[in-house]
């Protein structure tokens, strides 16, 4: 995953023709940075909570991805704004966790892990909040699922954009989503069934 | 057993992302298949339920502003990027921060300094209470789709009756309404959506004339003003400038 970074940086760089750390952006650069990027500060701040897991985190690395996007707008040569700032976002985010929680990327595709989770009694209680339950099911998958249901369902990204912000094929996008969506059903349903076991059990 | 089709198409369906032949071929398959129209019930159920839960969490004010101050200094765009949390360098990045934010918002702040300083001024006050409507819970006080909800909520709480109406059908659904104070004055906001994107509209009385409409840009949001009966309305969003003023001409109908 860094290493794909660090090649789109230089791809971004090299395209835009400029040493990194010695862009400075003219008056009407700074313009259009504002126009077309600042505008995406909400849906950059909203993925990397969700890829985070947290406020705070999300906070600083969002922060970080931006100003990347500030050294490297000189090599953004119009098109999609949103994507290719959610691009970053991603990225930053991806390095942030190798890095900090490199655990989380490694259980990715582990879906024995993943295909009993969080059926603990404390889900049992939220259950009937429906905010608290489908936070607690959505932070349960696996980052790659995740990010194309935040992408998808809350950013309202067509395939064609969450295929550019997610480097991969857009038929690669459908089959994905229809896993994710599969999974967060199951999740969601398997909390009710735990506790009507639970309350036969009783009986 | 099992329909192929509910892992991979029924996706592209739900998600109005088939051309128009595919579209028809799967419209066709649903017809015969059970499967495929109960799994694209529970599909839709989960979207309704995921949009309705409020899960989109928008960016604290701090790093819209963080991002704005850094932007405005050379010295940050420089600065190292590191992964660490809230290392000593972002401190020390955001008291500069807040002292490029100070010193910017100071020039702007100053009447007279400038040509337009009046109108700054105003696009300051209008954008900033758009910013803090940003907020978690500051966005409405009353909740409804609603416009006969929303109008008789305002009753007896300002000495005007703002004009309410839903304009869905328009793709500008009302969302709600609240109010707030603009440079010391009680207004009305409207809450209207635009796909991910809000729109709020503020207005307040006017005795003055004319129809001048005046639209600017500040700190990437977009603004327009307008006066219409007796009122002034000014819409402030991140939403690009045509459709703001696609809003601006609805409501002035």
């Amino acid at each position: 995953m860094g290493n794909k970074i660090s090649l789109q940086m230089v791809s971004q760089m090299s395209s835009g023709g400029h040493q990194e750390g010695s862009d400075v952006l003219d008056s009407q650069d700074r313009a259009r940075f504002d126009q077309l990027v600042l505008p995406h500060v909400d849906a950059a701040f909203n993925l990397a909570r969700w890829l985070l897991r947290g406020r705070a985190d999300a906070e600083d690395v969002a922060q970080d991805a931006m100003l990347r996007a500030f050294r490297f707008f000189r090599g953004f040569h119009g098109g999609d704004a949103r994507a290719w700032i959610l691009q970053i976002v991603r990225n930053t985010c991806y390095s942030w966790l190798e890095k900090n929680r490199p655990l989380e990327l490694t259980t990715e595709f582990d879906e024995e892990l993943y295909s009993q989770p969080g059926a603990t009694p404390e889900t049992l209680a939220i259950a009937g909040d429906n905010r608290q339950r489908l936070t607690r099911a959505l932070e349960d998958l696996p980052p790659r699922f995740r990010e194309i249901l935040v992408l998808r369902e809350l950013e309202g990204c067509s395939y064609k954009e969450i295929a550019a912000v997610t480097s991969v094929p857009i038929g690669t996008v459908m089959s994905t989503l229809a896993r994710a969506r599969h999974r967060l059903q199951r999740v969601l349903t398997e909390a009710d069934p735990k506790k009507n076991q639970e309350a036969n059990r009783g009986l | 057993m099992g329909c192929e089709l509910t892992q991979s198409v029924l996706h592209g369906y739900l998600d109005g992302e088939l051309d128009a032949a595919r579209a028809a071929d799967f419209e066709r398959h649903l017809v015969s298949c059970s499967e495929c129209v109960g799994a694209l019930e529970a599909l839709e159920t989960l979207r309704a339920s995921l949009q309705r839960a409020g899960l989109y969490e928008r960016a604290p004010l701090a790093l819209h502003q963080k991002i704005r101050a850094a932007r405005e200094a050379p010295a940050a765009v420089g600065a190292p990027i590191t992964g660490m949390s809230r290392p000593a360098s972002w401190r020390w990045l955001a008291a500069a921060a807040a002292f490029v934010l100070a010193a910017f918002l100071g020039w702007r702040l100053i009447p007279g300094l400038r040509g337009g300083g009046t109108e700054t001024s105003f696009a300051s006050a209008i954008v900033d209470a758009h910013l803090r409507s940003l907020q978690p819970g500051h966005l409405e006080d009353v909740i409804s789709t609603d416009q006969h909800t929303v109008k008789p909520w305002f009753a007896g709480k300002l000495d005007f009756a703002p004009p309410v109406q839903d304009l869905a059908s328009a793709g500008f659904p009302l969302e709600g309404g609240r109010l707030d104070v603009v440079h010391g004055r009680s207004v009305a906001v409207l809450v209207y959506a635009d796909r991910k994107h809000l729109i709020n509209v503020f207005i307040w009385p006017t005795t003055e004339r004319g129809y001048l409409v005046r639209s600017g840009s500040q700190l990437g949001y977009h603004w327009v003003d307008w006066r219409k009966d007796g009122m002034e309305m000014c819409a402030v969003s991140d939403v690009n400038p045509a459709d703001l003023d696609q809003l601006r001409q609805l409501l002035t109908e």
